[in-house]
């Protein structure tokens, strides 16, 4: 894309950021992230501003091509519910967020987009994000009797129980995980930067950190 | 006390007559059994397990059961480098790896606010032109053989062979490439790899001639194909159809045109739109890509200069081979690269690529850390798959397995 182009793309993308950052209420947020439209805002808004994302002449966003979770579990509101818009007589997109914990339904949008019915299945499936009024809010991605939701942050990689097919008992048996070997996670932070105390060198490194340990003018 | 058994989904013929006070006390026996479509079929590409609801021949509900091929792969994307991440995205969508890859490469370039050099970009499009072909052919030829015709498909993969053969000689793996990277290719094109592209682009078209006097005018394959499965333009913009299933529907939308990424905005080449949405369209338009996407190659082959295949900054892709052997600094930059990897700025982008099969987008979040925070990947047949219930309504049942045929489905891509 020519240079002149993208430039009439971000300005037309940022008129529209601050029309719906200062007209719509509801929005916490409407900004350009990296030139993409991004518009944060609360769940009792969310309904209506979808609809009138939708419907807008000027927005025209007809399809929606993404829905995904976020999780932060240091965040009061663990999760962001992230919605990827497009709008292709307008060639535009646009990103809606609204946050979340386990408990709280965020407002389902399946009635604005029928593609959203799969997409929320699978936030609630990897996330336990719940969504109201969802119709088929079932699991979709995980195992038959799957527990947990995988994609939280404070799920493990290797999960809680693997199958394997029992010879005598002729079927497929489900056992906690046992690992020949510890989960390594490796901390890769350069040595030149990360390690900076080499064994028996910690009082230089108290030192250089400006640390002092017990009481003053007793010996460091 | 009687209950009403009165469903949306039942067809007219079906569903009860009202009595004159609105309180219709009729129970209705419905006659209709249910159908383990798959998951080991050959007509579900792959691992689709649909429960049909039946009435006699006729489908009326199909309900499909995904995450058979489920392996976790954004969970694992989280816990591994950039560098790492990659090979993952080959493993989707087999059937069109280097496309995928486009992608994650394309968000992570995006996220570090690096340019890569022009010849890269001109492999890439070639490559991802290459890869259009290898899907295409495969998609419109197992198509074939759902329906009954056979020998396409044998034609098509002695075709797509010599598709692989490219792959193999540019990035030494016929199907996993890890070929695209943040930052440029992997290494340049072989000699002569260029001559033999060309040669296959000047003889592919007399191919397509010949596959498309085996089935576009072929009498049952147009009875099985001809308005089935219609999906108008409405319903294809709210299920977030894209790629040739949208523009059977009568969309003409492309991003590769819209959204133009790489060298797609200094090719020419027409975008095929159809305005019927069958079945039949969606083999039609795929038919008209392949064309299209020669001339692309052929294009990208005739503008390609010599020069370098990625970045020339050694914090992001790694030195060449003979300077390790000999600089201190071209080793630790090597070391560290394949051990730690490069840290990204944190922020967040979706980056979409027209994949053979539609739009396929990664949203990236990085933290300023070396491994994402959070990848989602968008896949095209996840959209596609989830209309399967309004798309074979009413169908009778061979006509659904025409209908999966047509939408070329990809299991590594839906269940990730």
């Amino acid at each position: 894309m020519t240079e002149r182009a993208l430039s009439a793309r971000t300005a037309h993308l940022g008129a529209l950021a601050f029309r719906l950052g200062t007209s719509v209420p509801g929005v916490l947020w409407a900004g350009l992230e990296k030139g993409e439209l991004l518009v944060r805002t609360t769940r009792a808004a969310l309904i209506p501003l979808m609809t009138l994302l939708r419907d807008d002449p000027r927005c025209q966003f007809r399809q929606m091509m993404d829905l995904c979770g976020v999780d932060f579990p240091e965040r009061a509101e663990r999760f962001d519910v992230v919605y990827n818009l497009l709008s292709v007589t307008l060639n535009q997109r646009c990103r809606v967020i609204v946050t979340t914990d386990e408990a709280t339904p965020v407002p389902s949008v399946h009635e604005l987009w029928s593609s959203a019915t799969w997409w929320e299945r699978e936030c609630y499936d990897l996330f336990g994000v719940l969504f109201s009024n969802q119709p088929d809010l079932r699991r979709i991605l995980t195992d038959y009797g799957f527990e947990g939701h995988p994609l939280r942050k404070d799920f493990p990689l290797t999960g809680y129980v693997e199958v394997r097919y029992d010879v005598d008992r002729r079927q497929v048996v489900y056992e906690p995980v046992k690992l020949t070997q510890d989960f390594r996670s490796f901390d890769f932070t350069s040595p030149w930067e990360g390690m900076t105390t080499l064994p028996g060198d910690e009082k230089a490194h108290q030192d250089r950190q400006g640390l002092v340990f017990g009481p003053p003018g007793q010996g460091r | 006390m009687s209950d009403i058994v009165l469903r949306k989904d039942l067809p007219d013929t079906l569903t009860p007559d009202r009595s004159g006070d609105g309180r219709s006390l009729q129970t209705v026996e419905i006659d209709s059994h249910s159908l383990n479509f798959g998951p080991q079929h050959p007509s579900a590409h792959g691992v689709l397990r649909l429960v049909l609801e039946m009435d006699g021949e006729v489908v009326t509900r199909a309900v499909p059961h995904i995450g058979l091929l489920h392996r976790g792969t954004e969970k694992l994307i989280e816990h591994k480098t950039y560098m790492q991440a990659l090979p993952y995205f080959d493993r989707l969508d087999y059937v069109s790896p280097m496309c995928e890859e486009h992608a994650f490469a394309l968000a992570t370039e995006k996220l570090l606010g690096i340019e890569i050099p022009d010849r890269a970009k001109w492999i890439r499009t070639m490559f991802a032109e290459i890869t259009r072909v290898l899907n295409h052919l495969l998609s419109v030829t197992s198509f074939g053989l759902d329906t009954g015709a056979l020998t396409p498909a044998l034609w098509g993969y002695e075709e797509r062979e010599k598709l692989l053969e490219f792959y193999e000689a540019a990035s030494g793996a016929r199907y996993h490439a890890n070929y695209f990277r943040p930052g440029g290719v992997a290494k340049d094109l072989p000699p002569g790899l260029a001559d033999r592209i060309a040669a296959w682009a000047t003889e592919f078209p007399g191919f397509i001639d010949r596959l498309e006097s085996m089935l576009t005018a072929n009498r049952i394959w147009k009875q099985r194909t001809v308005g089935i499965g219609v999906f108008t333009t409405e319903q294809a913009l709210d299920w977030g159809w894209s790629g040739p299933n949208l523009r059977a529907s009568g969309v003409p939308w492309d991003l590769r045109r819209s959204q133009p990424y790489d060298m797609y905005d200094k090719v020419e080449f027409n975008i095929p739109v159809a305005r019927n949405g069958d079945c039949y369209d969606r083999y039609l338009i795929r038919i008209a890509e392949m064309r299209e996407s020669v001339r692309i190659v052929e294009q990208c082959l005739a503008q390609m200069q010599p020069g370098p295949v990625k970045i020339q900054d050694t914090k992001i892709s790694p030195p060449p081979r003979r300077e390790m052997k000999r600089s201190m600094e071209a080793l630790i930059h090597h070391f560290k690269l394949y051990t730690e990897g490069y840290h990204v700025p944190s922020g967040a982008t979706y980056t979409v690529v027209e994949t053979p099969k539609g739009e396929f987008g990664v949203y990236l979040i990085a933290d300023g850390s070396n491994r994402p925070y959070r990848c989602k990947i968008r896949s095209t047949g996840f959209a596609h798959l989830q209309a399967i219930d309004e798309l074979s309504r009413r169908h009778m049942l061979a006509d659904t397995v025409a209908i999966i045929g047509s939408l070329d489905l990809v299991f590594g891509e839906i269940d990730r």
